[in-house]
């Protein structure tokens, strides 16, 4: 049984969080991916595409959990170490899960993001079921978080799903 | 562009060090992925050695889709699960890798039709290990300009 806890994030936002989306960050990611697309390295270039910009490429905006400036929390109260919403994370461990591996993501893209623009990503925890697997009780966390530009356009939404040990 | 055509496959390797660039690209310090120590301390047959980021070979298959699409071709739907586990190379020299696995990103078309007179085509990604086994798997939607569409 999941605890009451844990039952209490189901439907609950879990994270608020700005991002800048900067030209050096978007070409370490395309770096540590092996992508030389032009579009995320040669201004020139981005400047002559339809895009007009350096533009970030799609499943950047996922690093943001990790680089955005909370809004709820100061920056020097989230833990680096996290890997997810402090709070609902603390409530895992409570619960005897403190071990978490992504098992796949479902993305819809509205439109591209540029360097220069401003994200504000929304985390909503859609589901959280706990299961019985062969290395004993696992949860199961799904996580929907939705991009806005600063002009209150959607750019994308990410469901998440993540296994906690 | 018709049903059945392959995507143009994507080689990557994947090695410690990639993974360490990852972790930093990313902001995922999971220790899975680069703590020996760590790994073997999970119990887990599968995680007892650093595993690649589940999210990097995402990102590989994102990689795919937009180098295929071009410039002028939108991405508009994803998904992808994690099927199976895999580990990086280890590193001969500072910029080196080991001999050993390559992986391969690999798709194909699925379907093709005129969605608010947009030209979309859905298309089935996968990730294959060296032995040729499918890692990690996805769909993917894309919108192309009409004339290739």
């Amino acid at each position: 049984m999941l605890s009451e806890e844990l039952k209490q994030f189901i439907g609950q936002s879990v994270d608020t969080s700005i991002f800048e989306v900067e030209k050096e960050p978007i070409r370490r990611f395309a770096d540590a991916v092996g992508d030389a697309n032009p579009l995320y390295w040669d201004e020139a270039y981005a400047k002559n595409s339809r895009h007009g910009a350096i533009i970030a490429p799609p499943g950047f905006l996922s690093s943001l959990w990790f680089s955005g400036r909370p809004v709820k929390w100061g920056p020097k109260e989230r833990p680096t170490e996290c890997l997810g919403p402090p709070a609902l994370m603390d409530a895992l461990a409570r619960a005897g899960y403190s071990k978490i591996l992504d098992t796949g993501i479902d993305y819809e893209f509205y439109g591209m993001v540029k360097a220069g623009q401003t994200v504000q990503a929304v985390s909503i925890v859609t589901n959280i079921m706990e299961r019985s697997a062969k290395e004993g009780k696992v949860v199961f966390l799904v996580t929907e978080t939705t991009y806005t530009l600063d002009d209150g356009r959607p750019v994308a939404k990410a469901r998440s799903m993540t296994v906690h040990q | 562009m018709n049903i059945g055509d392959e995507i143009t496959p994507l080689a990557k390797i994947a090695t410690t060090q990639t993974l360490i660039k990852w972790a930093g690209a990313s902001g995922d310090f999971n220790p899975l992925h680069y703590d020996p120590a760590f790994t073997a301390s999970t119990g887990n047959p599968e995680t007892l050695r650093p595993i690649v980021h589940g999210a990097l070979k995402r990102q590989w298959l994102l990689h795919l889709v937009t180098n295929w699409i071009g410039d002028d071709g939108d991405l508009t739907r994803f998904s992808c699960r994690y099927r199976a586990v895999d580990y990086p190379r280890a590193m001969k020299t500072t910029g080196e890798p080991v001999e050993g696995e390559t992986w391969w990103c690999k798709g194909k078309v699925t379907k093709k039709y005129v969605l608010d007179e947009q030209h979309c085509v859905d298309c089935e990604i996968w990730v294959e290990n060296g032995k040729g086994e499918i890692t990690t798997s996805g769909k993917a939607t894309v919108v192309l300009p009409a004339a290739n569409g």
